[in-house]
């Protein structure tokens, strides 16, 4: 929908052929047509805030530095987010009287308490186990002859996209008949094992933990290098004092590791859990959210932009961030123990 | 024990460079490494190195699947999984690339391509410009309400950008005639980067020492001066950690660039093209795994070369989604 609207030039501020390029070098110009621009707009900045001098010129200064920071945040994050509020609280198309509407279909209508019971798998599982497996992994390579390459070897899936992990993902779990020659890695094992092959993007509810698994190796990464890090500044003295009292290797874990590392735990489950919540890309590149795998992310960019309706598409969206709010509070809260 | 550990071991030294973030980040990290890990492995090692091998080809498999598929033939992959292709090495073919790069068709991505770098760089750069101002200012200059200015920018972080998105397409639309042009894109990442970016580098900046302003100070330096010729240099580490971050995710995007830009071959960036090729050509592997990987190499060269400050930006506490 939005290439419709390619054409709308209203009152445009920056003329068309700085626009828009459809050769390359016409795309390179652009690019360093806009840096200038941006660097010219900052000396402006620097220029204005030098001609401030004395002791009461540099509270100015200070403003003034701060000044395209701040009004950008507030056109382009604040006052949207208020606008947004304001149009998930007027119905369906967001235009209509003021009501409660959006948030009551949310958990009534069957197909949008599915979205909710996705989100909330997403949320619980993909902290629960990427942090697992990454502690796990971190304490098994700790010190380990290579540890460096094992380290990268669990890493690189932070730097790939989403889309790509999808694409990746999407083809381990492609699907044949069962009589057919096997191209997906997960089916050919089910085969050769003599099970009949499965539809795992297709058949609900699976499909949703086969999903999910896609998170997981993504974050997982994460966990293991904050988590390493946690581990490796342990006080050694406190391990040997332990080690000289006869403490064995799952008890040093349980009551000397664990305990050690309590805050990078909860920075690290924290974290990935609003990372999850937010949690798009996948959705939308392996199923679009077909197949009962909808999640609140994924349903905002569906009924805002392709089911028109902005207005549960904005509640859609004000949820995400009333989710994000009691993640952040335990954080804080747990933070604060530990202070 | 651990003290007696030869640090001379290649890996071990390279890994101190990865893992351990600089004092900076986290004063009272310490350099020495733990005995943890070798105490739990002192007594399970045949079974934990088993696990951590497992886990480790778990992890590794699912991509080298699929990039042994992009140098198959069409016909190869659709009838054969990717594990038999090593017994016919005389089969592997660049095509699937050829084919996925060629300009003019229509399944070309070079364009798409181009578009990516072309969105990414000014969105890299334009933050950092902007956050590094901000934060020196709330780092060291006074002025009324900046500390309740700091907090609220900072807060700013746990807002999700899916708030933000329809009414600034409508802004950009209706208001500054963007459409669907870079000028959409290039301002939204910045928008959405500013919170994370500013609380980052102030971090940084407040660690610095206050004598090295004052003494600039005495001399005359105004703030501009200081914040060129002392600042900068010294932020160095900071604005790569920061911009790293920034460059994989502006470039592995695909929600920002899907809403202000949609399918527009003209400007949209490589992922949404994939993600679209996913959606309509679902079966067309020679075409979706040769596509993935050219969308996947450089942010993994990048991430690659530049691990050491990803994972300092990582342990100072920066994760954006």
């Amino acid at each position: 929908m939005t290439t419709t609207v390619l054409g709308g030039v209203g009152a445009g501020i920056i003329p068309e052929p700085f626009l828009r390029a459809e050769s390359v070098a016409g795309k390179f110009f652009l690019m360093f047509f806009a840096i200038a621009f941006f660097a010219a707009v900052f000396g402006l900045v620097l220029f204005l805030a030098s001609l401030f001098k004395g002791r009461s010129g540099e509270k100015w200064q200070g403003v003034i530095f701060v000044a395209p920071a701040l009004v950008l945040l507030s056109v382009g994050l604040v006052y949207p987010a208020i606008l947004t509020i304001i149009q998930s609280l007027r119905g369906r198309s967001g235009e209509d009287a003021f009501s409660l509407s959006n948030y009551s279909a949310m958990f009534t209508q069957p197909e949008l308490l599915l979205v909710l019971r996705n989100t909330a798998l997403w949320v619980i599982l993909v902290p629960l186990l990427a942090t697992g497996i990454g502690l796990i992994y971190a304490i098994l390579i700790d010190r380990a002859r290579g540890e460096a390459f094992a380290k990268a070897l669990i890493f690189l899936p932070m730097a790939i996209s989403m889309v790509g992990a999808g694409i990746i993902w999407k083809f381990v779990y492609q699907y044949k008949q069962t009589s057919r020659p096997q191209i997906g890695l997960l089916n050919a094992i089910l085969k050769a094992l003599g099970f009949d092959t499965q539809q795992f993007l297709i058949n609900a509810p699976l499909n949703t933990f086969m999903l999910i698994i896609v998170m997981v190796w993504i974050q997982a990464g994460f966990a293991m290098t904050v988590l390493s890090a946690a581990i490796k500044s342990i006080p050694d003295e406190i391990i040997e004092a332990a080690k000289l009292d006869g403490v064995q290797s799952f008890k040093m874990f349980r009551f000397i590791t664990l305990p050690s590392i309590r805050a990078a735990l909860v920075v690290v489950v924290t974290t990935i859990g609003i990372g999850t919540l937010k949690v798009f890309d996948i959705v939308r590149t392996m199923t679009g959210g077909q197949f009962d795998t909808s999640v609140v992310a994924n349903e905002f960019y569906s009924q805002s932009f392709r089911f028109n309706a902005p207005g549960l598409g904005a509640a859609l969206a004000v949820l995400l961030f009333i989710l994000v709010i009691p993640i952040v509070g335990y954080n804080i809260v747990q933070m604060r123990k530990e202070a | 024990m651990s003290t007696l550990q030869p640090a001379a071991l290649p890996e071990s030294v390279n890994d101190k460079t990865i893992a351990e973030p600089p004092e900076s980040v986290r004063p009272g990290r310490r350099r020495r490494k733990s005995a943890a890990g070798d105490a739990a492995r002192a007594i399970t090692s045949p079974w934990a190195s088993g696990l951590a091998i497992v886990i480790a080809v778990l992890w590794t498999v699912p991509t080298f699947g699929l990039l042994v598929t992009s140098f198959r033939s069409q016909r190869d992959i659709n009838t054969s999984g990717w594990w038999t292709a090593f017994g016919d090495p005389s089969a592997w073919t660049l095509e699937n690339y050829r084919q996925a790069l060629a300009p003019g068709t229509s399944a070309s991505l070079s364009q798409y391509f181009i578009n990516t770098i072309v969105i990414t760089i000014p969105a890299v750069v334009l933050p950092l410009f902007l956050a590094s101002l901000a934060a020196y200012a709330f780092a060291w200059m006074p002025f009324p309400g900046r500390d309740a200015l700091f907090v609220a920018v900072f807060a700013l972080q746990i807002v999700p950008l899916q708030v933000a998105l329809i009414p600034l397409l409508d802004f950009y639309v209706n208001r500054l005639g963007f459409g669907a042009s870079y000028w959409s894109v290039w301002l939204s990442h910045t928008i959405f980067a500013l919170p994370l970016a500013t609380f980052l580098i102030h971090n940084f900046m407040r660690e610095l020492p206050s004598e090295l302003m004052e003494a600039a100070r005495v001399d005359g330096a105004g703030h501009v001066t200081i914040f060129f010729r002392i600042l900068l240099p010294l932020l160095t580490p900071a604005l790569a950690a920061f911009g790293i971050f920034q460059f994989l995710w502006v470039w592995n995007d695909l929600l920002v660039s899907l809403v202000f830009l949609g399918g527009t071959p003209d400007v949209a960036p490589i992922t949404v093209r994939v993600a679209e090729l996913s959606g309509s050509r679902g079966s067309a592997w020679y075409l979706l795994s040769a596509g993935a990987f050219i969308a996947m190499i450089v942010p993994v060269v990048v991430f690659l070369l530049l691990q050491r400050y990803f994972v300092r930006g990582l342990l100072a506490g920066g994760l954006k989604g």
